[in-house]
C-alpha cells in the first residue's frame, strides 16, 4: 500500500470503523459460504446473536461508566431457573417473569451498591456475585434443569412476528432504547462523563453513585430478562447455562469500540461488534470448523480488533 | 563509592545547559536556558510555579527531550531517552515523590535492576553487605532488610540518595526535598548534601524556601516564565533581590487591578475544620470581591477550597451564603447554593478528556438543559457552547473536538465556561493559571474580574505572588493548614507575603 492509499484507508476506517468491517465480513461470507444467505441461516444467526445483543445494550453503559459486570452469565441462569420454579409453583407466567426480573434487579442493585457506595472494584465485586448467583441457581433448581409446564410462555422465545423471531425484535428494541438513552438523555451524558473522569464528574455535580447503581440495576434486570427469554426458548430453566456469556458480551462491546477505561461508547459500533462475533461463529459452524478452533479464532478476533483500535487512536494523536 | 570525583578541566562544567528550549502544544515551558553547575558546588534553582524548574529537571532526568539546545556533562553533549540512561551518565534526580518500591526491602531498592545474583538467584548475603556499605557512606544506620514502606519519609529520602550514589551518580538534583521534613531531618539532609559537595558532586537544588537556599547553596540560577534570568554567586544577592528577579517587572501590565464597590454579603466561613486543616478556619468574602488566598504548596489552600465546596467532607464549622446557613455535604449541595469550584488539577479533576468541548462545557449546565427532566436540549447545548467559545475566546477547531486536544489554557477556559451559563454566587478557583501561558492568563483574569463586577464572590488560591498581588482585593495567607494572616491590598508586598507563608521552623536552619 502506498502512503496515500494507506492514509485514505486509515481515514475511512476511522470514520466507518467496525460497521465497515462488518459490511466486508458479511459480503465475504455471502460470497464465499454456501447457505450463508439462506433465510433459515440468517434467521438462526439473528436468533443466536439476540441474547448477546440484549445484554450488550446494558453492558455498553456499564463499560462506558468505567465498570464492568461479570455476573450476567450467572444471572441469566439464575433468572431462568427462578422463572421456571415460580411458574410451576404458581401456575402464573406473569409471576414467574416478575420473580426472575426482581431477582435480576436485586443482584444488580447489590453489585451497584457495593461498587459505588463501598468503593469495591467492579471486577472483584461481580466476580464474587457471579459465583454466588451461580450457586443460588443450582440451589434453587436442585442441581438440574427445571422443565416449564406453562405452554403460553414458550411464545416469548419461540414466536415469530413479521418473519422474525420475537427475541430478535426485542433485541432491536433494546438497541434503539440504548442508543436513545446514551445520546439523547442526561443519563447517557452522565454515564459517559462518569466513565471519562469520575472525579471531574463528581465535582461537576453529577451523582456518580446514583449513575453507577442505576446502570448495574438495569444490567441485572436485562440479564434476567435474557435469562427468561432463553428459558422460554429451551422450555426450561437451566442452572448451568451461559457459562462464559459475560466474556462474549464484553468481547462484543470491546469489538464495537467501547473503551474499557470508560467514557467512549457508540451503539452502532456495539451492534457491529455483536454481529461480527455472531457472523464469525455462524460462518465457522457452516464451514465445520471444530469447536476447539472456534475458541482460538474468537480470541484472536478480539485481540486484533483491540490492536486495530489502538493503532487507529495512536495514528490520530 | 566509585567514580564520584571526576575533576573537571577548566572551562568544562560538570553539568551545563546550553540554549535549552522546551515547547509543549500551546506552551513554551523553556526558552533558551543556559547555565552551568560546577563539580563540588551546590547550585540553587529558583523560580515561581510555572517558571520551568520542573521541566528542566525532567529534561535532566530523561523524562522529556528538549526541543532546542542541549545538555552537556563534562563538556560532552548528552541526550537522555530515559531515567536509566541519565543514571548511566551519572545523573540522578531526587523527586518529592520518591521512586522506591514500598513493599521491597531497602537493600533490594538500592540495587533494583542490578541485584547481585548467582545463576539468576539473588545473592542475599552479598546484597545485605553491599547495601550496608552504601548506607554507611551517607552515614545512615538503617537495617537493609526493612521494607521501604515502613521507613519514615526522611529515611526513604536517604535511601533514594544512597540508591543514586550506588549507581555512581555524581550529578544530583533535588526537587523540593525538604517539603515534608522536620527541622532535625532537614539538618541531617543538609549535612549529607554538603558531604556530597565535598566529594566533588555537582548538586542542583530546587526549593521555594529562601532560608534553605541561603544556608546551603553556593550559586543560584533564577528562571522566570521559562527564561533564564540570572546566574550568580549567592553571596552577591539578598533575599529581596532574588524575589524581585523571580517575579519580574513586565508582569505588571497583565495584572490590572480595578476597584469595585462592595456588593453586600457573600460567603462566610466559620470555624471550618477537616482533613488538611490544622486550626479552624474562619473568614468572609463579600459579593463582588476577589479574595486571594496565598500559601506555599501544602499550606492547606486546596484542602480549604475542597471543604467549602464539599469535595471533601468537613468535620466541623458553618458555611453561610448571604447570611443564610448552608449545609454542604457534597458538591451537589454547594452547587445548589451557587458555590462552584475550578479544581487545581485540571486533568484529574476538571475535564473529561475523552469527551468533546461541547459536552465538557455543558457538563453542569445540563440541569437546565433537560427537557422534562430527562432529555438533552441539543439546540440549547450547541448555542451555549458556541456562546462560551466566543465569549472566552476558547481556541478549538470546533465544539465537537475532544477537549484533551486543547492547550491547558483553553481547557481551563472550558472549565470556567461551565459556570458562566449558571447562576453562581461564589467561584472558588484553585491555581487557575497554573501551567498556562501569559496570554491566556490575562484572559482568565479578565473573566474573574467580569464575574466580580457581576456581583459574584471570587476566591482565588494561588502560589504565584504577582497574581495574588495583582488581582486580589484582599489577601489571606495560609501556612501549615491554617490561616496565618489577612493582609489588605494596600499593605501587601511580595516579600511580606512570602515571609508570612514560609514555615516558621525553617527560619532556624542555618549554616
Amino acid at each position: 500500500m502506498n502512503a496515500r492509499a494507506r492514509q485514505s484507508f486509515a481515514a475511512t476506517f476511522a470514520r466507518a470503523g467496525m460497521p465497515l468491517v462488518l459490511a466486508v465480513l458479511f459480503a465475504g461470507c455471502a460470497a464465499g459460504i454456501d447457505n450463508f444467505l439462506s433465510v433459515a441461516n440468517l434467521r438462526g444467526l439473528a436468533l443466536a446473536v439476540s441474547m448477546t445483543g440484549m445484554v450488550a445494550c446494558t453492558m455498553m453503559f456499564c463499560l462506558a461508566a468505567g465498570d464492568f459486570d461479570l455476573s450476567i452469565g450467572s444471572v441469566v441462569a439464575g433468572a431462568g431457573v427462578i422463572a421456571a420454579v415460580v411458574m410451576n409453583r404458581t401456575g402464573s407466567v406473569a409471576a414467574g417473569v416478575a420473580a426472575a426480573l426482581g431477582f435480576g434487579l436485586v443482584v444488580g442493585l447489590v453489585n451497584g451498591l457495593v461498587v459505588a457506595r463501598l468503593g469495591i472494584n467492579a471486577l472483584i465485586t461481580t466476580l464474587a456475585s457471579m459465583q454466588v448467583v451461580r450457586g443460588l441457581a443450582f440451589i434453587v433448581s436442585g442441581g438440574s434443569a427445571v422443565g416449564i409446564a406453562a405452554e403460553p410462555f414458550f411464545a416469548l422465545g419461540g414466536g415469530v412476528v413479521a418473519g422474525l423471531p420475537i427475541p430478535v425484535w426485542i433485541t432491536a428494541l433494546c438497541f434503539a432504547a440504548a442508543g436513545f438513552t446514551l445520546n439523547r438523555t442526561v443519563f447517557g451524558r452522565d454515564t459517559l462523563a462518569v466513565g471519562g473522569n469520575a472525579e471531574a464528574a463528581r465535582l461537576a455535580g453529577i451523582d456518580v453513585a446514583r449513575v453507577k447503581v442505576s446502570i448495574f440495576a438495569a444490567q441485572g434486570v436485562m440479564a434476567a430478562f435474557a435469562g427468561v427469554v432463553l428459558s422460554s426458548r429451551v422450555t426450561s430453566g437451566q442452572p448451568n447455562t451461559s457459562v462464559g456469556f459475560e466474556l462474549e458480551v464484553i468481547s462484543a462491546c470491546v469489538l464495537g469500540g467501547v473503551s474499557l477505561s470508560g467514557g467512549v461508547a457508540r451503539v452502532s459500533h456495539v451492534i457491529s461488534g455483536v454481529l461480527i462475533l455472531g457472523i464469525v461463529q455462524n460462518a465457522m459452524n457452516l464451514l465445520n470448523v471444530p469447536t476447539f478452533w472456534q475458541y482460538v479464532a474468537r480470541g484472536l478476533i478480539l485481540l486484533s480488533a483491540v490492536l486495530l483500535d489502538r493503532w487507529n487512536h495512536s495514528r490520530r494523536e | 563509592m566509585s567514580g564520584v570525583a571526576t575533576p573537571s578541566s577548566p572551562g568544562t562544567a560538570a553539568l551545563a545547559f546550553a540554549g535549552v528550549g522546551m515547547e509543549f502544544p500551546g506552551v513554551r515551558a523553556l526558552d533558551d536556558v543556559s547555565f552551568e553547575v560546577g563539580a563540588g558546588s551546590i547550585h540553587a534553582l529558583m523560580g515561581e510555579n510555572g517558571a520551568g524548574k520542573s521541566t528542566l529537571l525532567k529534561i535532566l532526568s530523561g523524562a522529556h527531550r528538549p526541543t532546542a539546545g542541549e545538555v552537556r556533562i563534562d563538556g560532552r553533549t548528552v541526550e537522555f531517552t530515559s531515567t536509566s540512561a541519565a543514571l548511566a551518565s551519572g545523573v540522578a534526580v531526587i523527586y518529592q515523590e520518591l521512586h522506591l518500591v514500598p513493599a521491597m526491602s531497602v537493600a533490594e531498592n538500592l540495587f533494583l535492576g542490578h541485584l547481585p545474583a548467582r545463576l539468576g538467584v539473588v545473592d542475599r548475603r552479598r546484597l545485605a553487605a553491599d547495601a550496608r556499605r552504601q548506607l554507611e557512606l551517607i552515614g545512615e544506620d538503617i537495617d537493609p532488610d526493612t521494607p521501604v514502606g515502613e521507613l519514615p519519609l526522611a529515611q526513604r529520602q536517604m535511601v533514594e540518595i544512597a540508591k543514586a550514589l550506588t549507581r555512581g551518580a555524581r550529578i544530583l538534583a533535588f526537587d523540593e526535598p525538604t517539603s515534608s521534613l522536620s527541622e532535625r531531618e532537614v539538618r541531617r539532609l543538609f549535612s549529607i548534601i554538603r558531604d556530597l559537595r565535598a566529594r566533588g558532586c555537582a548538586i542542583l537544588y530546587v526549593s521555594h524556601r529562601m532560608e534553605e537556599i541561603f544556608a546551603l547553596c553556593d550559586r543560584i540560577t533564577i528562571l522566570r516564565d521559562g527564561r533564564h534570568v540570572e546566574t550568580a554567586a549567592l553571596a552577591s544577592l539578598n533575599r529581596d533581590a532574588v524575589v524581585e528577579r523571580m517575579v519580574g517587572r513586565r508582569l505588571a501590565d497583565i495584572y490590572r487591578h480595578e476597584t469595585r464597590p462592595p456588593a453586600g454579603p457573600g460567603l462566610a466561613v466559620d470555624a471550618l475544620t477537616g482533613p488538611g486543616i490544622t486550626a479552624p478556619v474562619s473568614f468572609t468574602a463579600s459579593a463582588g470581591e476577589i479574595l486571594g488566598i496565598f500559601g506555599l504548596v501544602g499550606a492547606g489552600r486546596t484542602e480549604l477550597l475542597r471543604l467549602i465546596y464539599g469535595a471533601t467532607r468537613s468535620s466541623g464549622g458553618i458555611i453561610r451564603m448571604e447570611d443564610n446557613e448552608v449545609e454542604v455535604r457534597g458538591p451537589r449541595d454547594a452547587l445548589r447554593a451557587g458555590i462552584v469550584l475550578c479544581p487545581e488539577d485540571r486533568k484529574k479533576e476538571g475535564i473529561v478528556p475523552v469527551r468533546s468541548v461541547l459536552e465538557n462545557l455543558n457538563l453542569s449546565a445540563r440541569r437546565r438543559v433537560a427537557r422534562g427532566g430527562m432529555l438533552i436540549n441539543e439546540a440549547w447545548e450547541r448555542r451555549n457552547a458556541e456562546e462560551r467559545i466566543g465569549q472566552l475566546r476558547i481556541r478549538t477547531p470546533s465544539a465537537r473536538a475532544l477537549i484533551r486536544t486543547l492547550s491547558g489554557g483553553n481547557q481551563q477556559k472550558v472549565i470556567l465556561g461551565r459556570w458562566l451559563s449558571e447562576t453562581v454566587r461564589v467561584v472558588l478557583l484553585d491555581e487557575p493559571t497554573r501551567g498556562i501561558d501569559v496570554g491566556a492568563k490575562s484572559e482568565i483574569y479578565a473573566i474573574m474580574q467580569q464575574l466580580a463586577r457581576d456581583g459574584v464572590c471570587v476566591i482565588m488560591v494561588s502560589s504565584e505572588l504577582p497574581e495574588i498581588l495583582g488581582i486580589s482585593d484582599r489577601i489571606l495567607v495560609m501556612r501549615g493548614g491554617a490561616i496565618a494572616a489577612e493582609v489588605a491590598r494596600a499593605d501587601a508586598t511580595e516579600a511580606g507575603l512570602l515571609k508570612l507563608a514560609l514555615p516558621v521552623e525553617t527560619a532556624v536552619v542555618t549554616a
